[in-house]
Order: structure tokens, then sequence, then C-alpha cells
């Protein structure tokens, strides 16, 4: 009930950030605009879309939940809002808790909205409705859900200048570890391996949750891949969130 | 039964470029009965802002325990029975005022049918009627004050912690506020608030505690700290020739204060004011006032804080 009053607040603050509708917009500009691009190519015009929609949907919503998901304690605490609320009979986890699933309600709208965008310009495209499309949303979704976990943790210690910073990272590093390894065992000494397996175990490996070449080229991914990649990513989401908790219980709301 | 209760709590802070450890709070022990209206006074940077949060659990004590209502504040569930103030509040002044307070009751778990029956009552109590569906940022300093303390009231919580509720209001905000705390100890409720308007402390509260340089200097009854006796006597006589004033000001404690045909003398005791009351009647003058003069709260409390200083 608390959890809920306090993601409820969220999704409110965050709905009334025109951060939000400025990424927003620009997300269905950039889906809009591929039908240039498809003028200008021969053959392929839905996958260009498709391609280009699934990129955008993945980009707004890293940025979404990078530069709202930074701020969402740490403005509590400079604006002194949060003096108020951690004085009600609220732990400190269901407040993470809280903010973060009110900000996991925001990108699930916009990722709606975004995917509702794009299906129906791949409609208009094709003439029929691209459901193979989904799964690659639903793991983008996770791996944004991730990022925010990432935003929260880094924004319960850090200012959130350095908060953002550190999420941008774990998103480049998550997105490039899988390739990072695979290049130090082919060519790396041992230094470079030890270092690419040693980030391999800290950062997800992001790349798990980009199956948008397989969703728009109709590649076969294995069984159990999504049911997989929900897993990993349900671990790393559990891991972060408990780490920002445990900082959180022991910071001083000065 | 005990409202508050602290054994030797302390509080380190972090600060300066090197970050070294200050400690701001130094084991402080204070209990406050149930019922008790409780002024904590001290000046700025004296530690009392810093004893609240510890208390609501906003920091973490660096040594020491607490005890809210007999619970010890580790416990969230024990600020169900407790009402916060913080000092200059800030709320999300994108909310109105109606939603802010069912949004803080949302967070307390009131029901949501009684806190709509709260809402419009505590709305009327601070006199804020009119203005529940105006958004926040639109309110004045004293209405944010005001919706502040109706948030503090929801779910009529046994003991209310108010820092600093009649800083920066106008005299009018000062009286309300005043009232309200008055109406609450009229309830039985436990009140603790931080302030540093000696006046209005003086005016309301059971209980003091003096609070310098994060030690508890003095706490009491009002009564037992300023005692009874009396510590000067002001004489106003009128219609005295220039030269019996003079005369008269031997007996004064500070030369008398001579205004419109008026003449204040402050005397020590009763011997003084005997013989001054005698000269004054033989000379043709007249008494308009007899005032004795008790030590304040005011003086208590500059005394402490010069003595601190000297410390």
């Amino acid at each position: 009930m608390r959890i809920v009053a306090i993601a409820f607040m969220a999704f409110t603050e965050a709905v009334r950030d025109r951060i939000l509708y400025s990424l927003l917009a620009f997300a269905l500009a950039m889906i809009g605009s591929s039908i240039v691009l498809v003028r200008l190519s021969v053959g392929g015009e839905a996958k260009i879309v498709k391609d280009l929609g699934l990129g955008a949907i993945s980009l707004v919503g890293v940025l979404i939940a990078v530069f709202i998901g930074v701020g969402l304690v740490s403005r509590e605490i400079d604006r002194r809002t949060i003096y108020t609320i951690m004085a009600r009979p609220i732990c400190r986890a269901e407040f993470i808790l809280g903010k973060f699933c009110g900000l996991g309600l925001t990108l699930l709208v916009n990722v709606a909205v975004m995917t509702v965008g794009l299906l129906s310009l791949a409609w208009l495209l094709e003439g029929r409705w691209s459901p193979e499309l989904l799964p690659a949303v639903l793991l983008a979704y996770v791996e944004l859900l991730l990022l925010t976990a990432a935003a929260i943790l880094f924004s319960a210690f850090t200012t959130p200048t350095l908060s953002a910073i550190f999420t941008l990272s774990v998103f480049v590093i998550g997105r490039l570890i899988g390739d990072l390894r695979a290049f130090a065992e082919q060519f790396g000494g041992a230094g470079l391996r030890a270092l690419a397996t040693g980030l391999s175990y800290v950062f997800p490996n992001l790349a798990r949750f980009n199956i948008s070449e397989a969703s728009v080229h109709a590649l076969p991914l294995g069984t159990g891949y999504i049911p997989l990649a929900l897993l990993y990513g349900g671990a790393y989401l559990i891991l972060f969130l408990a780490a920002a908790m445990a900082i959180f219980a022991r910071q001083d709301l000065k | 039964m005990l409202a508050i209760k602290t054994e030797g709590l302390c509080k380190d802070y972090r600060l300066g470029f090197w970050r070294r450890r200050t400690r701001v709070l130094h084991a402080l022990d204070l209990t406050v009965e149930a019922g008790e209206t409780f002024g904590y006074l001290g000046p700025n940077g004296a530690g009392k802002t810093t004893t609240l949060k510890l208390l609501l659990g906003l920091v973490l004590p660096s040594a020491g325990r607490a005890w809210l209502l007999e619970q010890e504040v580790g416990d969230p569930e024990v600020r169900a029975a407790v009402g916060f103030l913080p000092e200059n509040p800030s709320f999300y002044d994108y909310l109105t005022g109606e939603e802010f307070l069912a949004y803080g009751a949302r967070l307390a778990g009131i029901p949501r049918r009684r806190a709509r029956e709260q809402i419009a009552a505590l709305l009327d109590q601070v006199g804020l009627m009119g203005a529940g569906r105006m958004q926040l940022r639109k309110y004045s300093k004293g209405m944010l004050q005001r919706i502040g303390l109706a948030q503090a009231l929801l779910g009529d919580p046994p003991l209310v912690i108010l820092d600093e509720p009649m800083s920066g209001l106008d005299p009018i905000g000062r009286k309300e506020v005043r009232d309200i705390i008055l109406r609450l100890r009229a309830e039985g409720r436990t009140v603790f608030f931080s302030s540093h308007i000696i006046p209005d402390v003086e005016m309301i509260c059971d209980r003091v505690g003096i609070l310098l340089g994060g030690r508890l200097a003095r706490v009491g009854r009002l009564d037992e700290l300023l005692g009874t006796e009396v510590e000067s006597v002001e004489v106003t006589a009128v219609g005295l020739p220039e030269p019996i004033v003079e005369e008269l000001g031997v007996l004064a404690l500070a030369p008398p204060l001579v205004q419109g045909g008026r003449a204040l003398f402050r005397l020590r005791g009763d011997v003084e004011v005997d013989k001054l009351l005698r000269r004054v009647l033989e000379a043709g003058g007249r008494i308009a006032s007899v005032t004795p003069q008790k030590r304040g709260l005011e003086e208590l409390f500059l005394a402490e804080v010069r003595a601190g200083a000297r410390r």
C-alpha cells in the first residue's frame, strides 16, 4: 500500500516532467522519420523502420531511465521533501522500491506509446501487424528496468551528475562486455583476459537483452532464450535494488 | 508513560574539506512525559534539529538509544503514532493541499474514507478550508507552515514533534500556531517542539530544555527553572519635581527613566519600595503603578548562553 503510494507519486512527478515529453516526442519523430530512409532504400523498407524503431525505443528509454532515475532519491533529499515522507511509518527499503516501481511504470507507459507508434507504422507499410517485435520490446524494457535500478543505486550514495555518468557507464560496458570478452579470449594477453572476465562478473551483459536484429529478420533465438534472459535480468535487478536499499538504509537524511 | 526517552544519544557528522568527525550532539539524556508540552530551546546550530531527526530515524545515532512512546526508534512502525513538521517545510509544489494531505494519509496507512473526513477537518482547523484545491506552489510561507501542521496531525497522533513551528511567521501566524499547540495540549497529546522564539515557549510549555553546543545545559519545569522569587520591583511615579527624582535615584538599581512627567524606578526589594513610596507621597507625587519583576525565560536562556560561551 505504502509502496504503491510512493510509486504513484514518483509516476505523477515524472509525468509532470517536461524532459519526458521531449524524449517521447524525439522518439516518435525518430520512428516517423524512418519513412524518409525507406524511400531511399531498395527492398526491406519495413525492416528499416522496425530496426530504427526498436533502436529509438531503447535509446529514449535509456535516457529516461538515467536522467529521471538519478534524481529519484537525491532530488527528494535536496528539496527536503523526504522528511515528511520518511517521518511516516515507512522503512527505507519501501521508499527505494516505491521509487523504482514509479519509474518502472513511467517507462512502461512510454515504451507502450512508442511501441504502438512503431507497430502502426509497420502496419501502414506492410498491411499486417508485427507481433514478432514484442519479445524485443519486452527485453528492451527489462534492460531499462536494470538501468533504473542502477541509477537508483548510484544516486543513493553520490551526486546526480556522477550517478548519470556511472549509470551510462553500466549501459556502455554492459552492451560491450560480451564483445570485449570475446576479443580478449582471441587476441588479448592474460591481463586483458582477467579484466574482461572480472568486468563480466560485475556488469550485466546487456547485449543479451538486445534481440532486435533477430526479431526484425525473424532469426531463431533458441528455445528458452527469453525466459533465461528474464531470469538473468531479474537476478541483477534484485542485486542492484538490494545494494541500493542497503546503502540508503545507512544514509543520514541531513 | 514516557512519550520520549533518550539515553546517551550522540551524533557525529563528517564536516569540512577533510571530512573530520565532529560531534554535534553529546550524550543526550532526556525524558518527556506523555501529555507534556516540551519546548526545546537553543541557539542556531545547537543540535535541536539533529535531535529531532534522530528521534524520527531520519539520521542514525553514532551512539546511544532513543525511544518514542516506549518503543525503540529503529522500528518504523513507531512513527505511526507520531506527527512531524520539519523546519521550513518543503513539499511537492505541484500537488494541491488536499492531494498532499491524501498522500500523507496513504503513507500513514489511514483508510481512505477516514482520511477524507480528517483532511476536511484539518484544513478547517488550520484555516486553509478555501485553499485545499490550490497548488502548494501558490501557498504563502504561512500557508505552507499551516498545511505542514495539518499533515503532522493526520491520524490524530498522540505525539507531535514540531521543528521551529513559528519560524518565519507573522504575529498572527504565530498566534494561530500557538493556539493549535494549546489545543493539542488540552486534548492530552504530547507536543515536543524546538524553537528560538522564547516568549512563545514561555507562554505554552510545561517543561523546557536548553541545548547549547550539542549539550543539554538545563531541563525542567518552567517554574523550577525561573523560580518564584521577585527579582526587582518597578515603580512609576507621577508629578515629582526633578530634584526629588534625583534624590530617589539613589534607591534604584539603575538611573530612573523620566518621560512626560512620569518617572520609572527599578528597585531591589521591599525596603527600597517602602522608602520610595513614602517619599513620593510626602513630596506631593502620585504612584501610578507598582510591578514586581520575575526572572523570565529569556533572561535564563541568555544567562545560559553566556555561561556556555565562557565554558
